[in-house]
């Protein structure tokens, strides 16, 4: 016969973690705007990439372009969805005064967060992947009537091909870090306002500080630390050599900043009155 | 004992739209946050002025164009056959060929037979030899017809067609006083006036001749200049004639060949009156095209990260109202609701500008003296210009927060506004301009079409439709006017600010 534990003990729960996980899946499932918003992560990242790719044009061989680049330009607009969505998984919180329940319920605050970064990255993933896949088919039926054809250089983009696969593959998780880095910020901030504005500027203004730059110098290590030039280097498939940075580096770029963000969020987070 | 009873010292309504003003004006003055973030997006902007990592790199002919009579900077560079004439007189001659090298598609010195569009080949009245002095021509080109250009800016439209042997052009340059008047024709009995040109600066005794040049060649592919590279053009001249006994022909390759041209084989014969003349060069104002050229819009960068700063402020100025249950309290004390979303607009709006207005001026000023400091180019920009910079980028910035007031208002959530915001003005920047993905065509109506437009108002370069240049938005050439694309970005605030009224007097607070 199982006997539930005396009130009042401190001992440790072994399903604490799972009932985080609960509640934040609960949370994130009831919340009215969750579904919107993945929604519209796959809607914008699906039409930016298909209005990108029937824009392009590839008129002879040697035209520089690139088929994945191309067809994956919407996460430039996809990652700021993401990043509302994870800002909201916790400024909500704190603009409804929800915090002190979740924090009464779930004192453990480094699991708490961790809990939802972990639904957060669930439901990043499933869209993301979508939204992926959906501009990757986008870019296969659309790209070959622009001149993105084999003697031009471009076989059809499948993802039996490692460097597509990789630019897939990768663009689910930029979109992952994106997400970390919304929370890990969120949490740090509590403001939903300034903190989507933290992470918007850190993603859209370096490039545009390095596109400034005439220093190729500059310009490079720019955006080598750069959380969006960095990450996006894994959707390169072509002109590898000439890149600043390469593509899995890159990638850890972001991971570095995503980190850093979620230990900032995570400490701050326990060292301060909620 | 009487006790005087409490009375509020404020006055009854109803509020006047002063009153609405001076209310929003303490909610945001009495936020310390607020106010702290309008000074840090004032010194973004300055601070990102002052360290562009910008450094040496004259790409311009060494440095020192000369200048126009204008004051604009020019490129004056043609090989001229030429003799003076004094006061009145004109000039006839027949061209019966114009032809050229351009370079070949792959990397190297070899150069292929072609004509760049705007090779030129014709008679020319010009104050002196030196670069930069004032001057009017008629030419055939290499396949804009025949012009008539003065004074480097001015150019018209004469007889359509290439030139050849069988279908030559006539071209005639008559000078009376300060007038210089150009005549074509195809036959050379039945003239056409293409055009006059009043040259202030011209002085009594003027060189007159024949001059042949060609600008460099530019091949583009996606906006991007692929192939570039010297180009040298040959015309073939006869029936010379002069109002006036004929001297004796000097020839002079004037500003030494251009830039990087193959000058060497610039050069002139002469034979039982047919002259023919090889030049390269141009004569035509300066254009930017990459390079490590910049302009002062260079120095105004930080616009971006001071407008992300002032648009979150912009937008938790109307969501907090929301979030604190404080547009209760404002919406009983003013009940007409337009007018309470006008009396915010204002403030931020004003707000904004003041400090976009000083940044912006102190990012200019400072700015370009860093630049120079540093060694780089920097296009030159009159005073006006300037002004209409800074005061444009004061004006984007303001138009910006009162668009994230409205779109606040609309969506009632701080994230949502912010995101919107910096979505439509930064992004369609972004893909067209920084980190341009999109070909120049869609790029172009991008920035016609979205808020990113206002931008335009920080462009200081002129579009000169008889350079090749690879105008696009990558380098500093924005589809619309400075005017027009603010334009374009008020229009925007203006659309969401009347849904923004219109959902505020429709909705529960």
């Amino acid at each position: 016969m199982r006997r539930a534990p005396a009130r009042g003990t401190r001992r440790p729960d072994p399903q604490y973690a799972g009932r985080a996980l609960h509640a934040e899946w609960t949370k994130a499932r009831t919340a009215g705007s969750t579904i919107w918003l993945l929604l519209a992560i796959i809607a914008t990242t699906i039409a930016v990439g298909s209005a990108v790719a029937t824009a392009t044009r590839c008129p002879a061989a040697g035209c520089g372009q690139d088929p994945a680049k191309v067809s994956l330009s919407g996460i430039d607009l996809g990652q700021a969805v993401v990043a509302i969505l994870a800002v909201l998984a916790i400024s909500g919180e704190y603009g409804t005064g929800m915090i002190l329940l979740t924090l009464t319920a779930i004192p453990r605050r480094t699991t708490m967060l961790a809990a939802k970064a972990a639904i957060l990255t669930g439901l990043v993933m499933v869209a993301g992947t979508v939204a992926v896949l959906g501009s990757l088919l986008a870019g296969r039926l659309i790209l070959p009537g622009h001149g993105f054809i084999p003697p031009h250089g471009y076989p059809l983009l499948s993802l039996a091909d490692g460097p597509y696969l990789r630019a897939a593959a990768g663009s689910v998780l930029y979109l992952n870090l994106v997400g970390l880095l919304g929370l890990g910020i969120a949490t740090a901030i509590r403001d939903s306002a300034v903190a989507i504005g933290i992470v918007l500027g850190l993603l859209y203004l370096f490039p545009v500080a390095a596109a400034a730059v005439a220093n190729p110098h500059w310009q490079r290590h720019l955006e080598q630390i750069a959380p969006m030039s960095a990450g996006l280097a894994i959707q390169v498939t072509t002109g590898l050599r000439g890149m600043p940075i390469s593509p899995w580096a890159g990638l850890g770029v972001l991971a570095a900043w995503a980190t850093g963000a979620m230990l900032a969020g995570g400490l701050l987070l326990r060292l301060r009155d909620a | 004992m009487t006790v005087t009873p409490y009375q509020s010292r404020l006055r009854e309504g109803p509020y006047g739209f002063a009153d609405l003003l001076h209310a929003e004006w303490t909610k945001f003055r009495t936020v310390r946050g607020w106010i702290i973030a309008v000074i840090v997006g004032g010194l973004a902007i300055v601070a990102l002025a002052l360290a562009p990592g910008q450094q040496g790199s004259c790409n311009v002919s060494s440095c020192t164009a000369p200048v126009g009579p204008g004051g604009e900077e020019v490129s004056d560079s043609f090989y001229f056959v030429h003799q003076p004439l004094s006061g009145n007189g004109s000039i006839t001659v027949r061209v019966t060929s114009l032809t050229g090298e351009i370079p070949v598609l792959t990397q190297g010195a070899a150069m292929r037979a072609g004509l760049v569009p705007w090779a030129k080949a014709g008679i020319i009245i010009k104050a002196s030899t030196s670069p930069g002095s004032a001057y009017a021509a008629m030419m055939v080109t290499g396949s804009h017809g025949v012009r008539m250009q003065d004074d480097f800016t001015q150019d018209m439209p004469g007889l359509p067609g290439a030139v050849s042997a069988t279908s030559p052009r006539w071209l005639r340059l008559t000078r009376s006083g300060d007038t210089i008047t150009g005549y074509d024709s195809a036959d050379g009995t039945h003239w056409a006036q293409v055009g006059t040109a009043t040259l202030a600066s011209l002085p009594q005794v003027a060189q007159v001749g024949l001059f042949t040049t060609s600008p460099g060649y530019l091949q583009t592919s996606l906006g991007e200049a692929s192939v570039s590279g010297g180009s040298v053009a040959t015309g073939v001249f006869d029936h010379v004639g002069l109002s006036w006994p004929s001297g004796a022909w000097a020839g002079d390759n004037v500003g030494g060949g251009g830039g990087g041209s193959p000058g060497g084989t610039a050069g002139s014969s002469q034979a039982a009156g047919t002259f023919t003349i090889t030049g390269a060069g141009d004569i035509a104002p300066v254009v930017a095209g990459g390079g490590g050229d910049v302009t002062i819009a260079q120095t105004l960068v930080g616009t971006f990260a001071g407008l992300i700063v002032l648009v979150v402020v912009a937008a938790m100025f109307m969501t907090a109202e929301y979030r604190r249950r404080l547009i209760l309290v404002t919406l009983t004390a003013a009940p007409r609701r337009g007018r309470v979303l006008a009396a915010k607009a204002v403030i931020i709006g004003t707000v904004t500008f003041a400090a976009g207005l000083v940044s912006a001026a102190i990012a200019v000023v400072l700015g370009q003296r860093v630049l120079r400091g540093n060694g780089a180019y920097v296009y030159p920009a009159s005073a006006l210009t300037q002004v209409r910079v800074i005061v444009g980028t004061a004006a984007v910035l303001a138009v910006a927060a009162v668009l994230a007031v409205a779109i606040g208002t609309i969506l009632r959530r701080g994230s949502g506004a912010v995101a919107v915001v910096v979505v439509v003005i930064v992004l369609p920047y972004l893909l067209t301009v920084a980190a341009p993905i999109l070909p120049p065509g869609p790029a172009d109506w991008l920035l016609r079409l979205t808020p990113a437009a206002g931008f335009a108002i920080q462009q200081t370069l002129i579009q000169y439709p008889q350079v090749t240049n690879t105008y696009t938005a990558a380098y500093g050439y924005y589809p619309l006017p400075p005017w027009a694309g603010l334009a374009v970005l008020c229009a925007w605030a203006a659309l969401a600010l009347s849904l923004a009224v219109f959902l505020l007097r429709r909705r529960d607070a």
